[in-house]
């Protein structure tokens, strides 16, 4: 929607400050889709011609960056040859490099690691730490959340087109931590008093799960259990990967 | 500017196609038997006896038949290589990539359709241009109104290219090809219904007729440039079922052109208003 494939039916959103329906602001904005084809008579450079030459860029521009992003994305081999003979990967990367070659400012990139080899991954990753250090902002659109936890910054959660959660991957503190204890003399009482750390505590025989939004509350949770007379053997922090994280915000599969 | 890059790379497209080679192939099969009949028909000892005006007169009918199947070969080429263009493009998401570009949505299907009617420029130009040259050089006979008739050829092929952007704009591919198709049979029928009304002198045969090129004109467009093409005395001898009887008027021609703008215009509102 926020490039014009799908039309708004009602509200209004803007990109880079300008309303979607301008479409001069696109000549800032990148996008690889999901499943990328093209003329399969062109090559790589006819194809990087063609986008560059809509982004607006001059022929002086296209010959000092054809070769470059062609490079970037390891096709330099087959520069010459026509995407017919192209690999899905092969064509994943092609169109990340004709995403790229304006330089935007704001880069979509839509599953840009289906169907690649762990290489291919680990160069995309690359390229996408490349954007970043560049100045561009990357919107990564992804199921492969293992892709998601190594390269971004902030992951948000999305479920019917509602923000549901965000999570900053950055610092190790932020987030939710889960907290596995297992003591002697744990009570239901004691339950209330954590609420003021915890977003949830949970109490099955001698085992206590918790889960908290700061490290920095893990002291405290101790130090309140110690002094509830609960004889600790284990008390373990540990921090929800993303996947658990998306099972947790998302729910149960409603076959999304 | 962005609009001179798709009509490009949709023409180079369009060029690319293997059903355009093979309607070139199907030109030259064509061309090849057309020249060999006019030959031997040139070359017949008995032709040489008929009075001349009647010799040159049914080389004249046979340059009509010719022309009659270079608008058949056209129109078919002209909605078999277009009716993906639009559609499956859709269908394939490969359109994501350029309307994502800073483009708007009616410079990428103008310049679709300009790279198209470009490329059917040049099919109607040498396989025209073939029929008039085998005419000329082999029978030795020259159309009347050659220009203004291929003229009229092309703007019936640009109104099945239209109609094929349209429907390439709401239906399938597959979808798509049947109506445009379908229409043009529907016209071709109603043709000669309006034809033989003329020469029944039955008024609502005609009236049926004249419904069925409001409906579709491309037959009506095609008869007028038959009819440019034909010598009056062509029509006096009517030695030929491929001799004009009744000529599509110019109001008609106006209607044409109306239809094609309109549904030109329709295929771009409806481009505009569609996820892609």
């Amino acid at each position: 929607m926020l490039l014009g494939l799908v039309k708004p039916t009602s509200g209004n959103a803007q990109i880079l400050g300008f309303p979607i329906s301008n479409v001069e602001v696109r000549r800032k904005v990148g996008f690889l889709p999901e499943d990328f084809r093209f003329y399969d008579w062109l090559t790589p450079s006819e194809l990087l011609a063609l986008h560059g030459r809509l982004c607006g860029l001059t022929a002086a521009q296209l010959r000092d960056r054809i070769p470059t992003y062609i490079d970037l994305v390891a096709l330099t081999p087959h520069r010459d040859r026509q995407l017919r003979g192209f690999s899905k990967g092969m064509m994943q990367r092609i169109g990340l490099a004709q995403a790229l070659i304006h330089e935007p400012e704001l880069v979509f990139l839509d599953e840009p690691t289906s169907g690649l080899d762990p290489m291919g991954r680990h160069l995309v990753r690359d390229i996408i730490r490349g954007e970043r250090e560049r100045g561009a902002t990357v919107f990564l659109n992804s199921h492969l959340l293992s892709e998601v936890e190594i390269t971004c910054d902030t992951v948000v959660f999305i479920k019917q087109g509602e923000v549901i959660g965000t999570r900053d991957l950055r610092s190790f503190p932020e987030g939710e931590i889960h907290v596995r204890v297992r003591a002697n003399n744990l009570r239901q009482e004691i339950l209330p008093g954590l609420s003021q750390w915890t977003s949830s505590a949970q109490l099955e025989g001698d085992r206590l799960s918790l889960s908290t939004n700061s490290m920095d509350s893990l002291p405290q949770i101790l130090r309140y259990l110690v002094t509830s007379n609960v004889d600790i053997f284990e008390f373990t922090p540990e921090r929800l990967s993303l996947e658990e994280s998306f099972l947790k915000i998302m729910g149960e599969d409603q076959g999304l | 500017m962005q609009l001179w890059i798709i009509a490009g790379v949709t023409f180079r497209e369009a060029a690319r196609r293997k059903i355009l080679w093979t309607a070139l192939l199907a030109a030259a099969a064509f061309l090849a038997l057309f020249g060999t009949g006019m030959h031997f028909q040139v070359s017949n000892p008995h032709f040489a006896k008929i009075p001349p005006l009647l010799r040159s007169q049914i080389l004249s009918d046979i340059l009509q038949i010719g022309f009659y199947a270079v608008d058949m070969l056209a129109v078919l080429m002209t909605v078999l290589t277009s009716v993906d263009s639009v559609s499956g493009e859709i269908e394939s998401s490969t359109i994501q990539a350029i309307a994502t570009k800073p483009i708007h949505r009616w410079q990428i299907l103008l310049g679709k359709w300009l790279g198209f009617a470009a490329m059917v420029a040049g099919y109607v130009s040498l396989v025209f241009g073939g029929v008039v040259a085998i005419g000329y050089f082999i029978g030795g006979v020259r159309p009347h109104g050659a220009l203004p008739g291929a003229s009229f050829v092309y703007l019936e092929c640009l109104l099945v290219l239209t109609l094929t952007f349209l429907f390439g704009t709401i239906f399938s591919t597959l979808t798509n090809g049947v109506i445009v198709l379908g229409m043009h049979g529907i016209a071709f029928i109603g043709g000669w219904l309006e034809q033989i009304g003329t020469v029944t002198q039955s008024e609502r045969l005609v009236n049926l007729g004249i419904l069925s090129s409001m409906i579709m004109p491309t037959e009506s467009i095609w008869r007028r440039a038959s009819y440019v093409m034909q010598s009056s005395l062509a029509r006096t001898l009517d030695l030929s079922p491929f001799v004009t009887r009744s000529a599509p008027s110019a109001t008609m021609m106006f209607y044409a052109c109306a239809y094609l703008l309109a549904a030109l215009a329709l295929a771009l509102y409806r481009f505009h208003q569609r996820d892609l």
